[in-house]
């Protein structure tokens, strides 16, 4: 099961994930992306500090909107990923396309380079 | 016993009986002309007419309950016809008598009594043969009481055939006791008279012709008898027996009370045959579907039971299909129809007609008046189908308010079965379609284990073992190797994001690029390249494919490898003993579909000595999950895949998966899963 919660702090839109993403619970990811994209949001931090497990069905959640981040010039930045959840990403290759950093601050920090 | 036996022992017993009971009865004459002085009692003849009665009785019983299934004018058709040729036998007697009337034969006493005992013999057959047939009657629909009393209404019966053997004066104190007791039985049971209910009104008809003729019978007996005993020589006359007279009078009583209780149920009798219909429609209606009729059929029955049912004099039903609208109708015309659509503008029929009613109806607003019509009354009810108005049933009549309540609601009781039924058909048609599709998964599991190699023969001093499990009935794991000429090799494995029916699409597409690409011999970074490419046309934007592909040579022995966001590899050196996984950088396919994706491509080359061992695998293996959620790891993977690496390749690969199973326990893995080992050895061939 996955919780998902989502804020908005100086101009930055937060979605927290909490829980597992898998084939099941990742049409709640999505639908998460899908509202952020439909209000116009141009600053993306989620947070996957009590992101558990990801599948590869929730990896590609991220992957379908990776076009449209870039055609639209969303800035999209990952932060705090616990190891295990990072190495999925890093095996995938998915760290060379999305912004990862370590925790919140330097989350907001990397979005307003 | 069986009872074939019980029914020729009685019989041959009440046969004998009667012998006896005759040949006594004239020895007692002979005795008595003669003066003889033999002494015999007088008990002997009343002893074997007793065993006569009973044995009949017993006869009849047998005979009688024997025949369960005869219906009740079956019954008393039996009765009428021992009626009749037993009347038959004693009108020959009569006629007998006639012939000689003047003759001195008949005023004989041992051809009066002669003839007295046939004609007895007859009375007790035909009176104890309608007492069984009565005693089926009564006790039809019995209670335990009432069969306790006829019990008892026997007993006395049997005893009053006792009470004879004291040649009690007719209607004296003591026969008149006997009498009334008798008479008191008869009367109570002769009420019990639920078997008319169940006759029709033919049926009826012709029970009161029968029970008639039975008392017809009954009343010339008596008659005879009655003649015989005028004549004043008779040894045994019946005429003083409490047993006889007893039984007389409640064969009678009941005749006279199932007679007259049948004519004052004649006029009802047509409604108690309308309920049975209705009854029996009903039960045709749910289980017209079971039978195998079709939904249509189901319609029809539907519509032909309601009409019947309130006896309308014109009908129709409407129903929306999948295929458009159904409609069935009777004794109307489509333009009648549609004039008595257009002449109910408002209210609840309105509602119905037009396919928008509520569920929560008013019984009383379903019928109305039409008025400038053929038809002056009308009923409509919806009919739902999963709670959905599907359409409805219209019944007309052409006398104004012909329609009352209780008729809705037997068309409404109608319409419910029908929509139980229906909705039994479609969850048998959804279970049967669940059944097909289970079995069209079982297909594409076959179809796609085909895409697996089964020959895993390589020469050149390769030697490979493999295995795949899939989560559902297919899945998105491939693996699979060819030779490109000889001593080169391609491998590979590959894993499509999610899992399932779309995943297994892909695996074979993947398999497809995979023979193309790799008989090309194309470098493990063209192919990364070229498979890229040729996936980002077709897959799906959030579905990806992870793999490695393998360039082997067995020659040069060198292993040049591309990863596309695959898992690592592992590689035990048998120089080392140790277990590494081969890093490098790779993305997956499909996640960027351009030509940045290039820039992403890496490959390895490395060569392998003699006992290495690589082992390809999907993630399915490392985030398999224990009880208390823990992942089998990386680490894990690599220590027993370390600790096995020296064995032949199916060994390790069963070995691995013991360790796999030690470590999930009970839980079972919820994603595809897939190995392939390749052990390199010396090339036997040189």
């Amino acid at each position: 099961m996955v919780n998902i919660e989502k804020e908005k702090n100086e101009d930055v839109h937060f979605i927290r994930v909490e829980g597992d993403v898998d084939a099941g619970s990742s049409i709640h990811l999505d639908n998460a992306f899908k509202e952020v994209l439909e209000v116009g949001e141009s600053r993306i931090a989620v947070d996957l500090t009590r992101l558990v497990y990801i599948s590869s069905a929730g990896l590609g959640v991220f992957v379908s909107y990776l076009d449209e981040f870039e055609l639209k010039k969303i800035k999209l930045v990952l932060f705090g990923i616990q190891e295990t959840v990072r190495q999925v990403f890093d095996i995938l290759g998915l760290e060379k396309l999305i912004a990862i950093a370590e925790n919140e601050e330097e989350a907001i920090k990397k979005l307003n380079e | 016993m069986t009872d074939k036996l019980k029914i020729r022992l009685t019989f041959l017993g009440a046969l004998i009986c009667w012998l006896l009971f005759s040949a006594s009865n004239i020895y007692l004459l002979f005795i008595e002309s003669y003066e003889m002085k033999v002494q015999l009692s007088d008990f002997i003849p009343q002893l074997f007419f007793t065993g006569f009665v009973v044995s009949t009785f017993g006869y009849y019983r047998y005979v009688i309950s024997k025949a369960d299934t005869l219906n009740f004018t079956d019954l008393l058709w039996k009765v009428f016809i021992t009626g009749l040729i037993t009347t038959l036998i004693s009108l020959g007697i009569r006629f007998f008598f006639t012939v000689f009337a003047n003759s001195s034969i008949v005023e004989n006493p041992l051809t009066v009594n002669f003839f007295y005992n046939i004609l007895l013999g007859l009375v007790i057959i035909y009176m104890v043969s309608t007492l069984v047939v009565w005693k089926r009657l009564i006790l039809y629909q019995k209670s335990k009481n009432l069969l306790q009393f006829w019990s008892f209404f026997e007993i006395a019966l049997l005893l009053s055939l006792g009470y004879d053997f004291f040649e009690l004066e007719l209607f004296g104190t003591n026969f008149n006791v006997g009498l009334i007791v008798l008479s008191c039985f008869s009367l109570i049971l002769t009420f019990n008279l639920k078997w008319i209910a169940y006759l029709n009104f033919r049926q009826k008809w012709k029970g009161i012709l029968f029970i008639l003729l039975s008392g017809i019978y009954l009343y010339h007996f008596f008659l005879n008898l009655d003649d015989f005993r005028a004549t004043g020589v008779l040894v045994m006359d019946l005429m003083n027996s409490v047993f006889f007279l007893g039984l007389l009078g409640f064969l009678f009583l009941y005749a006279g009370i199932s007679i007259l209780v049948t004519l004052f149920n004649l006029p009802t009798s047509s409604v108690f045959e309308r309920k049975l219909k209705e009854a029996i429609d009903y039960q045709k209606l749910s289980q017209s579907i079971p039978r195998g009729e079709t939904i249509d059929q189901t319609y029809e029955i539907l519509l032909e039971s309601s009409m019947s049912a309130v006896f309308a004099d014109a009908a129709w039903l409407e129903v929306k299909e999948e295929e458009g609208i159904f409609q069935s109708i009777r004794n109307l015309k489509e333009t009648e129809i549609n004039e008595i659509k257009s002449k109910i503008k408002s209210g609840t029929i309105k509602d119905i007609l037009s396919l928008n009613f509520d569920r929560d109806h008013n019984p009383s607003k379903l019928t109305d008046s039409l008025k400038d019509n053929k038809y002056k009354s009308i009923i409509a009810l919806p009919i739902y189908v999963q709670s959905k108005q599907v359409g409805f049933i219209v019944m007309l009549n052409e006398v104004s308010e012909a329609f009352n309540r209780e008729m809705v609601n037997i068309i409404t009781t109608f319409v419910n079965q029908t929509s139980i039924s229906l909705e039994n058909l479609a969850l048998i048609k959804e279970s049967l379609e669940n059944e097909r599709y289970k079995e069209q998964l079982k297909i594409a599991k076959n179809v796609q284990k085909s895409l697996l190699p089964t020959n895993l023969e390589i020469n050149g001093g390769i030697e490979i073992d493999a295995f795949a499990m899939a989560a559902d009935e297919v899945g998105g794991d491939y693996y699979d190797f060819i030779e490109i000429e000889k001593d080169k090799y391609g491998l590979i494995i590959a894993d499509v994001s999610g899992k399932g029916t779309s995943a297994a699409f892909q695996m074979a597409q993947m398999k497809g690029i995979f023979h193309s690409l790799a008989s090309q011999k194309v470098s493990p970074s063209q192919f990364t390249i070229q498979a890229n490419i040729a996936l980002s046309n077709c897959l799906e934007r959030s579905s990806f494919i992870t793999a490695t592909y393998f360039y082997l040579d067995a020659k040069k022995k060198t292993i040049e490898f591309s990863r596309a966001g695959h898992c690592p590899t592992l590689m035990f050196c048998s120089e080392t003993n140790e277990t590494s996984y081969l890093e490098s950088e790779g993305m997956g396919l499909g996640i960027v579909r351009n030509s940045k994706y290039e820039k992403y491509v890496h490959s390895t080359t490395l060569s392998y000595n003699e006992g290495d061992t690589m082992l390809l695998y999907t993630d399915g293996i490392t985030e398999a999950k224990n009880e208390t959620g823990e992942q089998f790891g990386d680490d894990r993977l690599r220590n027993s895949f370390n600790s096995h690496a020296k064995k032949a390749p199916a060994q390790i690969k069963e070995a691995i998966k013991r360790d796999l199973a030690d470590f999930t326990g009970e839980v079972a893995i919820d994603d595809d899963y897939t190995m392939v080992v390749v052990k390199f050895n010396t090339d036997s061939n040189g």
